[in-house]
């Protein structure tokens, strides 16, 4: 455990805020400081709000003083991707489409850390909107990743992996619609959880592809992503497709789930393109798992080299429909060069999004245009039926699946240009949103040159209990956790 | 040449709910701007759709009322398409797998005299899907403002097959329907307050063609008048277009109603393309049978199978029935009375309700009926006949089917004369009271009269009017007319007419 | 679906409402093309009586009850608005 109260976990925080060791108020002007030092080198926000913070953490000192503590996250600073609405807080999506735009209404998970008594610390940056994996697409600059800041963070989320790995926050939430959480927590060295779809309540979430959009927690630990899971998971009156799904005690799962499990290796996530750096590190982890006395066995996802086409197809064709919205009419940029109403659409939607989003919402009204809806959309959403097939097939044997999260540890700040190279950042993480599955991303070791490396287990619809137990036992036996990067 | 107009209808009808389609801020109509808004409404980033059960049984209701097959399954779609009145650039709407499919609706031609029925037909419906409706737009002189109040009220859109061939069938579609809705309380169809609009779909072949002609969508018939005039107008201007040797072509035009004329919507639009898909936020919908069957049993008897029914039952004619099947309030309202009033005296209860309480109504709330034209009424053309009085009227009236039922009785007893009945019933509907405590208190019971007295009144009339009996017992039946009159001026007019007729033809009889 | 069809990017900046460059038209046309030719390889895959998936999971008749629940403010309703008169948002004329 780091000495550096920015750098400890909720469990430990929690406790020594219980035991009146520690205020709220001292934990997040820790935070506050720590962001002030290292937000000029990582810019892992698009904004804060120290006063507000600090407000919020003196409620909660409160609140404790008089015996109404809400639980472990009361009095936590906690960070949220910039896609989350937060009443009277900016929500830009990191796009200049939404630069000035005020959120008057609360996300559901922001109500639910409200409930828990969480510190709202800051509005993290991120691909314009959660379109990337680089966080190299916001309109306000990239994030560096704290293990290099030369490097990128990953994306979309990778405001939230950087801001945690850096000490800027306790946990953070993100988004993730192919890999945007489980891809920078790799990229980052935290652990990064991606819930089944339908688990935690998307309202307040701008949409990048409904169908595949999932909010989900960075942490520095498995025990914490089961702590902030708890919170932010539960049906949700106000979304069609949250799930009336019982929500466990993820924390008491941790130790009570216990293996030895059976562990399926899918063959087609260890082809080509994989690094091998990358490859050695999951294989030690599979290693590991086989020596407690785990079943390991190879299994197939045959559809898998259909995984990306199948996502850019249904994701754009999703997005191009929910980014209609941002049009400079209600609110958000309106052009000043638009003479009617067709103009101020064309222009400000022109003026307002970047390129990698008007690339995007080119593609996905291409796929569902006249003459190609049948061709593209329709095969896309069928192909997808199989690609879940292949993993429901899969769960008849195995427990999880244990796989690497990316096929490349963090790269250069303006590296990949072209964007289909960066869309292979996605390759192994996009089946599991396509599938609708539960997945997290846990620290697995570093490369030579010092950057995390990161291993997926991707686990059986709504058994978050379980996949979260499995990630616990290999983190239990390992330290990655307990190394931070240096500044 | 003889040309006929293909025409389909494309009707949309608000349904009558307390939240919004997709969300529960209010619905509601002439509120102050963007006071029913919330951030679904408003399409705010992040907001998302949730069903309104109601809606979905309303529309459900809908189609069993007009015999469409309820889909087991159904799904939501997204029409994309951009306008500042739509503030997610798409509408919630269903595509390829609406709720409704098929069914029809009976409609009533106009006959040769408003007393006659006129011809009954079907028109076949192609589907009826549910979707939401958009803001409102205030077009000023330099910009426009927009309103979202309207934006997200749940809105059903009613689709026929091209199988209406004038506007007067236009017209009694649209009526029928209206009726329908409100009869089902799915809707108030209130068309000044936008609860229900027309789009129709005319073309023109020549007279015994199979295909159809080019098709011109004319928008804005957003009175039910409109609807018969704009398409009328329309379907001569294709005539006269074709006549001249002209092509017509397949267009937008909009209607005024105000100078009865059309013009083409040029739009500044490219050619639409929807993009329709699945949408992502919501989920299916599954209709089973117990849903259904729940649903079935609040469906009320619609107006031509109440008139039906009336015909069989009470045997009242059809200028009573076209009035009072219109409107379920009036139509529950007789069927009561006539109840009350016993076998064989529905047509005169049918009489005192059209002709004496629809006027006592209409004169208690001038103001409510005002609007009559809008109110679905007997299809007949030019009406004529009183228009059934708005509901509050009817339930708040002081006449109520029990008393119409005594005064009936009373008059046929004899104990009041039908002007006397008139009379007690104008004080009825001001009082309340019932009307022998009205006969009685005024004075204007029929005297009791002896029956050894009227005997020797008819054998005077007997006796001096030898022509009309002869007439008579000849087979002229209405020659018994002639011996009333002296009895009556006899009995100072005070017999009852009833019983001077049976005794008259008793006594003719042993003769 | 043996070869990428041409994407007419013209024609679906204006449905997607999107003024580009004449820069961003070439450059996007050439990338797109790129994925869609990419995306091609779907045209392999063998989907015949495979139902599509629009969720992963899907549930049946999620809904709420008709009850009317207060909504925003007009001036939270407007607080973003770039425009605004007599509590409506302001447009240019919009010319049908
Ligand atoms: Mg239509
Ligand atoms: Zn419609």
């Amino acid at each position: 455990m780091s000495s550096k109260l920015y750098f400890r976990t909720i469990a430990d925080l929690a406790a020594a805020l219980d035991a009146k060791q520690l205020s709220s108020v001292e934990l997040t002007q820790a935070v506050i400081a720590r962001t002030q030092a290292v937000e000029p080198r990582i810019h892992a926000f698009n904004s804060f709000d120290e006063a507000d913070a600090l407000a919020q953490a003196a409620a909660s000192d409160a609140r404790r003083a008089a015996g109404q503590s809400c639980g472990p996250l009361d009095g936590i600073p906690i960070g949220l991707k910039d896609v989350i609405a937060v009443t009277g807080q900016p929500l830009t999506a990191s796009s200049k489409m939404l630069k000035d735009f005020v959120s008057p209404y609360d996300a559901t998970v922001t109500t639910k850390l409200k409930k828990a008594g969480a510190v709202l610390w800051g509005r993290l940056n991120c691909d314009e909107f959660a379109m990337g994996s680089s966080t190299e697409n916001s309109a306000f600059g990239p994030t560096g990743n704290p293990w290099d800041p030369t490097r990128v963070p990953g994306g979309s989320s990778g405001g939230s992996s950087a801001a945690l790995a850096a000490g800027e926050a306790i946990a953070t939430l993100g988004s993730d619609t192919g890999g945007s959480i489980r891809q920078p927590a790799a990229l980052c060295g935290v652990v990064g959880l991606k819930p089944t779809y339908g688990l935690v309540s998307r309202f307040g979430l701008i949409a990048f592809a409904s169908s595949l959009d999932q909010i989900g927690p960075f942490t520095r630990t498995v025990e914490d992503a089961a702590i902030v899971l708890g919170a932010i998971a539960g049906h949700d009156e106000r979304d069609s497709t949250s799930f009336q799904a019982e929500i466990p005690d993820y924390r008491a799962a941790l130790t009570s789930q216990r293996g030895p499990w059976k562990l399926g290796i899918p063959k087609e996530y260890f082809a080509a393109g994989l690094d091998p750096e990358i490859a050695t590190a999951v294989e030690k982890a599979i290693a590991f798992y086989q020596s407690q006395g785990c079943e390991i066995r190879e299994v197939s996802l045959p559809h898998t080299q259909y995984c990306l086409d199948t996502y850019y197809v249904i994701a754009t064709a999703e997005a191009s429909s929910n980014l209609s919205r941002y049009d400079g009419i209600r609110y958000g940029h309106r052009s000043a060069v638009g003479k009617d109403a067709v103009d101020i659409y064309a222009h400000s939607r022109a003026e307002g999004f970047g390129p990698e989003v008007k690339r995007r919402i080119i593609l996905g009204t291409y796929v569902l245009s006249s003459g190609y809806y049948d061709a593209y959309y329709l095969r896309a959403q069928k192909v997808r039926t199989l690609i879940r097939q292949d993993f429901l097939h899969a769960f008849r044997d195995v427990d999880a699946l244990l796989t690497p999260t990316s096929p490349m540890p963090a790269f250069k700040i303006g590296e990949k240009a072209d964007p289909l190279a960066l869309y292979l950042c996605d390759i192994y993480t996009i089946g599991v949103n396509l599938a609708g599955l539960p997945a997290i991303s846990v620290p697995c070791g570093f490369t030579k040159s010092g950057l995390p490396i990161g291993a997926q287990l991707i686990g059986q619809p709504w058994k978050e209990s379980n996949l979260l137990a499995i990630a616990h036992a290999y983190e239990r036996a390992h330290d990655w956790s307990a190394q931070f990067p240096i500044f | 040449m003889n040309y006929e107009a293909v025409i389909g209808l494309e009707v949309h009808v608000q349904i009558k709910t307390q939240s919004k389609m997709f969300t529960r801020v209010a619905t509601g109509y002439g509120h102050e701007p963007n006071t029913l808004t919330d951030p679904v409404v408003l399409a705010l980033p992040g907001a998302l759709p949730v069903m309104n059960k109601a809606a979905l049984d309303a529309i459900i209701k809908a189609g069993l009322l007009l015999g469409c097959e309820i889909a087991p399954v159904c799904k939501w779609d997204r029409k994309n398409y951009f306008y500042p009145d739509s503030p997610k650039n798409y509408q919630i709407s269903q595509y390829d797998q609406p709720i409704c499919l098929g069914g029809s609706v009976e409609i009533e031609l106009p006959a040769s005299a408003r007393n006659l029925m006129g011809e009954h037909k079907k028109i076949p419906l192609t589907r009826i899907h549910l979707e939401e409706d958009v803001g409102k737009l205030n077009h000023g002189a330099t910009d426009s403002l927009v309103d979202y109040n309207r934006a997200g009220t749940p809105l059903m859109e009613i689709v026929s097959d091209p199988a209406m061939h004038s506007a007067e069938e236009a017209y009694a579609y649209l009526t029928s329907i209206r009726a329908t809705m409100i009869y089902g309380g799915i809707s108030d169809c209130d068309m000044e307050k936008g609860q229900l609009r027309c789009d129709a779909n005319i073309s023109i072949r020549p007279v015994g063609a199979t295909h159809l002609g080019t098709k011109v969508e004319l928008k804005n018939l957003n009175s039910i008048s409109f609807v018969r005039d704009g398409i009328d107008h329309e379907i001569k201007r294709q005539i006269a277009v074709v006549e001249r040797g002209g092509t017509l072509v397949q267009e937008t035009r909009d209607y005024d109603g105000q100078t009865g004329t059309s013009q083409s919507l040029r739009s500044k639009e490219m050619a639409h393309d929807y993009r329709y898909f699945p949408d992502p936020d919501l989920m299916p919908v599954r209709v089973d049978a117990e849903w259904k069957t729940r649903l079935q049993a609040e469906c009320p008897e619609l107006p031509f199978a109440k008139q039906r029914r009336f015909f069989e039952q009470y045997q009242v004619p059809y200028s009573l029935t076209s009035v009072l099947v219109w409107d379920r309030m009036l139509a529950d309202y007789f069927e009561a009375a006539a109840q009350l009033a016993g076998p064989g005296k529905a047509q005169a209860v049918g009489n005192w309700i059209v002709n004496d309480l629809l006027r006592e109504l209409s004169r208690g709330s001038a103001a409510a009926v005002g609007d009559a034209a809008l109110r679905p009424r007997s299809p007949a053309r030019d009406g004529g006949l009183a228009a059934p009085a708005d509901a509050h009227a009817l339930a708040t009236s002081k006449v109520r089917p029990a008393h119409i039922a005594a005064l009936v009785n009373m008059v046929d007893a004899g104990t009041v004369l039908t002007n006397a009945a008139k009379e007690i019933f104008i004080e009825m509907a001001a009082t309340g009271d019932q009307p022998a405590a009205i006969a009685e208190k005024r004075g204007l019971c029929a005297a009791p009269i002896d029956t050894n007295e009227l005997e020797t009144w008819c054998r005077d009339a007997i006796a001096a009017n030898p022509k009309a009996v002869a007439e008579y017992k000849s087979g002229k039946d209405s020659a018994i007319n002639a011996l009333k009159g002296p009895v009556m001026k006899a009995a100072k007019g005070k017999a009852n007419p009833k019983l001077v007729d049976e005794t008259l033809r008793r006594l003719l009889a042993v003769m | 679906m043996s070869s990428a069809p041409a994407l007419d990017i013209d024609h679906i900046a204006k449905l997607a409402r999107l003024a580009l460059t004449a820069e961003e038209k070439a450059t996007f046309a050439q990338q797109l093309g790129d994925v869609l030719h990419h995306i091609e390889q779907l045209a392999k895959v063998d989907v015949t009586g495979v139902e599509p998936t629009a969720h992963a999971s899907p549930i049946f008749n999620v809904w709420q009850a008709d009850v009317a629940q207060p909504g925003l403010t007009v001036a939270d309703a407007l607080r973003n608005a770039p425009a605004q008169r007599d509590n409506m948002i302001l447009v240019p004329k919009v010319v049908e």
